[in-house]
């Protein structure tokens, strides 16, 4: 299949045009009608932005004609417009996804190398979320009645102070935890409500 | 053909299942109409507003099944505004008043009240099945009023709707006597069901194939219904969170395990990957399998799970799935046939994590491939060309990049060639929907290769009018053209006016079409709607103004002429 050149745009049924606005250059949703390709008497896409959102149109773009693709990815999601409709994905979709945030704050260790982190909203409560913990750091088993444990598990809200885990109702402590860390159980007393302080037990699962 | 009696060319017809193919005889000759239509149980009608009620029932007296499409599909993405129209009631009136003996309904895109639900549930003795897809206007008391009153209810399937629910317990209307439910799918309703009525009903329903529960149900309830239900064939877990360490979960998992019939699998909604050990037992088996509402399964879980799934035919994933997720998709399931990845982040402020390259991975890894919808970063002619070389067989191709206006990165060409290429080499093409960077040139070839073509959805497109006008001309079996944010106007519009006779329905949108050309396609039409949809009322302050775009055109063939029930805002020209 040979590709045929493409038809120069002639402009029979439409008033004036602004030649420049033809011009075809790479771009991102958002960036200023320049940068679409105008042929013929489509409204381009950038020109729909503006109609259907007020001018979204980022002022800083409307300098350079072609800035690299770089800058683009650079500028935060939130100067990039919607238009209505578009990506085509039914409005039951779009509810369902948006609901799904994510959470990730870091979990620190006494005593291990490294922090990590994990997600809080892939869990539903704290047992699940005290699970993986202990996998993620191979640990005996926190928060322990029986045994006791050899970390206690704290985390540090808004506020910026340092509390016990499992206090608080699941979803709330999602909401307010900035960090996790689990603190050797024989640090942990004095700083913290009082804890059995044994040593963890070997079987642990 | 006049040689056999009715009975037996009636015999006959029974063979016939499919609706061309009823059609198709019921204009041979008279005797053959009038037999057909006598012994005709299930008709289809694509356009509500293409026929009336009364005529249905007036030409196919012994109806039994009816399906129903309403707004236009564009409706989907938010383009029709509300109110706009599409009422199932005046249809479930009729039939209720002519004594039709009605066991199934099938609703697209319509808007269904609870007094029609009601009338439904009361008016026909042996009303068996409701589906109900992207449908709105209703809430659970019309499911209640369903429940309580059709007493050999087969099938409810609720897909996508919009539900008011009124937290109610419509779930324990299904009287006690009720025992024959086959499919029951509530997962898109948004509120708390009556566990202990679901598991009762459950119980006795001994045919139940398919259950689709909606995100309120417990994984403990889950476990005691699928106890219960271990012939199950399709399966929609709902929510299915759990802990991981609980007691209810290692019963779920054995449970699980005995449902070795189950082919089709979807929900988990909010699941925690760690409770996706109990399900590989099940993977193994599975022929279809829908994670489109899973964001919390991605990343290697995702694909651990794909890889227990050799036998699958269709797959719907996010697109967190990745290029190299949809390598593993490719090298594991060889059956496929359908396969949807949608976007995790339907605002499209972000990217998308699939490109060309995971679909070209598809192509080579999965040649039975005839059905797909794939929203990506971008995608070039290389890939589109070499995925219309591997997968010849494609019926449904509808690609969606997350900028609608993007050329390929590699070359910066439009995509032309790519596309030109999947209609060429795609001879039974059925569906397409197009994306990215495109001029007059792929239309040419749409027009030229896609013969079998019956839809074509088009946005943000270029060129000029020749690129409707190359479509309309060469697309003999089109049905549906729909068009948005592209350079057509009255040129492309008024070419071929007796085109629009033989499709269903033409609706363009921020286009180029003005008032005068709207008026005169409807003035040589007669029997064609063309409706303008004036949300801003502009033009009902200058109706005179023919010079003044049309921002929204919905137009199409009916026997009816004008629809009565049309809002304020809609004109009918």
């Amino acid at each position: 299949m040979s590709p045929d050149m493409v038809e120069k745009v002639t402009v029979s049924d439409v008033a004036e045009m602004n030649f420049e606005e033809t011009e075809l250059t790479l771009g991102l949703p958002g960036e200023s009608r320049s940068q679409y390709s105008g042929a013929g008497t489509k409204r381009g896409f950038s020109e729909t932005v503006e109609l259907k959102l007020g001018s979204s149109v980022d002022e800083s773009c409307k300098d350079g004609e072609s800035s690299e693709i770089s800058d683009e990815a650079a500028k935060t999601p939130t100067s990039k417009a919607q238009v209505v409709g578009w990506p085509p994905v039914r409005s039951f979709r779009k509810n369902i996804s948006v609901e799904k945030k994510c959470k990730y704050v870091k979990v620190a260790v006494d005593g291990a190398p490294y922090l990590r982190k994990v997600d809080l909203e892939m869990y539903n409560s704290y047992q699940q979320l005290l699970s993986s913990l202990e996998e993620m750091f191979t640990i005996c088993k926190l928060m322990d009645p029986v045994n006791g444990s050899e970390f206690v598990p704290t985390y540090e809200d808004k506020d910026g102070d340092w509390m016990l885990v499992g206090d608080v109702p699941w979803k709330m402590f999602v909401e307010s935890c900035n960090r996790l860390r689990l603190k050797k159980s024989s640090e942990a007393i004095g700083t913290l409500a009082p804890m059995t302080p044994t040593k963890c037990s070997s079987t642990s699962r | 053909m006049n040689y056999f009696p009715e009975e037996v060319l009636e015999h006959v017809f029974d063979f016939l299942t499919s609706h061309r193919d009823r059609n198709a005889v019921s204009v041979v000759c008279k005797s053959w109409y009038t037999i057909e239509r006598f012994s005709r149980e299930r008709v289809f009608i694509g356009n509500c507003y293409a026929i009336s009620p009364e005529r249905l029932i007036e030409r196919f007296p012994r109806i039994r099944s009816l399906t129903l499409k309403g707004m236009p599909h564009f409706a989907d993405f938010n383009l029709v505004p509300h109110d706009w129209g599409g009422l199932v009631y005046p249809w479930i009136e009729a039939m209720a008043k002519s004594g039709v003996n009605l066991e199934e309904l099938r609703l697209k895109r319509m808007v269904v009240s609870d007094e029609g639900l009601e009338l439904l549930s009361r008016s026909f003795a042996n009303f068996k099945s409701l589906v109900l897809v992207s449908c709105e206007g209703f809430t659970t008391d019309g499911l209640a009023a369903i429940a309580s009153n059709c007493r050999f209810l087969r099938e409810l399937d609720l897909q996508e709707n919009e539900v008011e629910d009124h937290r109610g317990q419509w779930l324990s209307c299904f009287p006690d006597s009720c025992t024959s439910l086959i499919s029951l799918n509530f997962a898109c309703l948004k509120g708390e069901v009556n566990l202990a009525a679901l598991e009762r009903l459950v119980a006795r329903c001994r045919n139940l194939r398919s259950l689709r529960l909606n995100h309120a149900v417990p994984l403990d309830s889950l476990q005691k219904i699928l106890a219960q239900a271990p012939q199950l064939v399709d399966l929609g877990t709902g929510a299915f969170v759990g802990d991981q360490n609980s007691e209810s979960y290692h019963k779920l998992q054995s449970s699980i395990q005995k449902c070795t019939s189950i082919r089709s699998l979807s929900g988990f909604l909010e699941v925690a990957p760690c409770c996706l050990d109990s399900i590989y037992a099940i993977c193994l088996n599975l022929t279809s399998l829908n994670l489109s509402y899973a964001p919390g399964i991605h990343g290697s879980d995702l694909i651990k799970l794909i890889r227990h799934c050799r036998k699958l035919q269709r797959l719907w994933v996010l697109d967190c799935i990745g290029d190299k997720g949809l390598e593993v998709v490719a090298s594991t399931c060889k059956e496929l046939q359908e396969l949807r990845v949608f976007p995790s982040d339907p605002l499209g402020v972000g990217h998308a994590a699939v490109t060309e390259e995971g679909l070209v991975a598809i192509s080579f890894g999965c040649p039975k491939l005839h059905s797909l919808l794939y929203f990506c970063q971008q995608m070039t002619n290389a890939a589109l060309i070499t995925v219309a070389k591997n997968c010849p067989n494609f019926i449904r191709f509808r690609l969606c990049t997350l900028n609608p206006v993007i050329p390929d990165p590699v070359t910066s060409q439009p995509l032309d060639e790519g596309f030109g290429a999947i209609v060429q080499s795609c001879k039974g093409l059925r569906r397409l929907s197009l994306s990215g960077l495109l001029t007059d040139q792929v239309f040419l070839y749409i027009g030229m290769y896609a013969e079998q073509l019956e839809m074509l959805s088009v946005a943000f497109a270029g060129g000029t009018d020749k690129g409707m006008i190359y479509v309309l001309n060469g697309c003999k079996k089109l049905k549906k053209l729909e068009i948005r944010d592209s350079p057509y106007g009255n040129g492309g519009l008024l070419k071929d006016v007796g085109k629009y006779e033989t499709m269903r329905s033409l609706w363009m949108s921020s286009c180029e079409v003005t008032l005068g050309g709207c008026k005169a396609l409807a003035k040589k039409m007669p029997r064609l709607n063309v409706e303008i949809i004036d949300e801003s009322g502009q033009i009902g302050v200058n109706p005179d103004d023919d010079r003044q775009k049309v921002e929204k055109m919905y137009l199409y063939r009916t026997l009816v002429g004008p629809r009565s029930d049309a809002p304020e805002f809609v004109w009918t020209l």
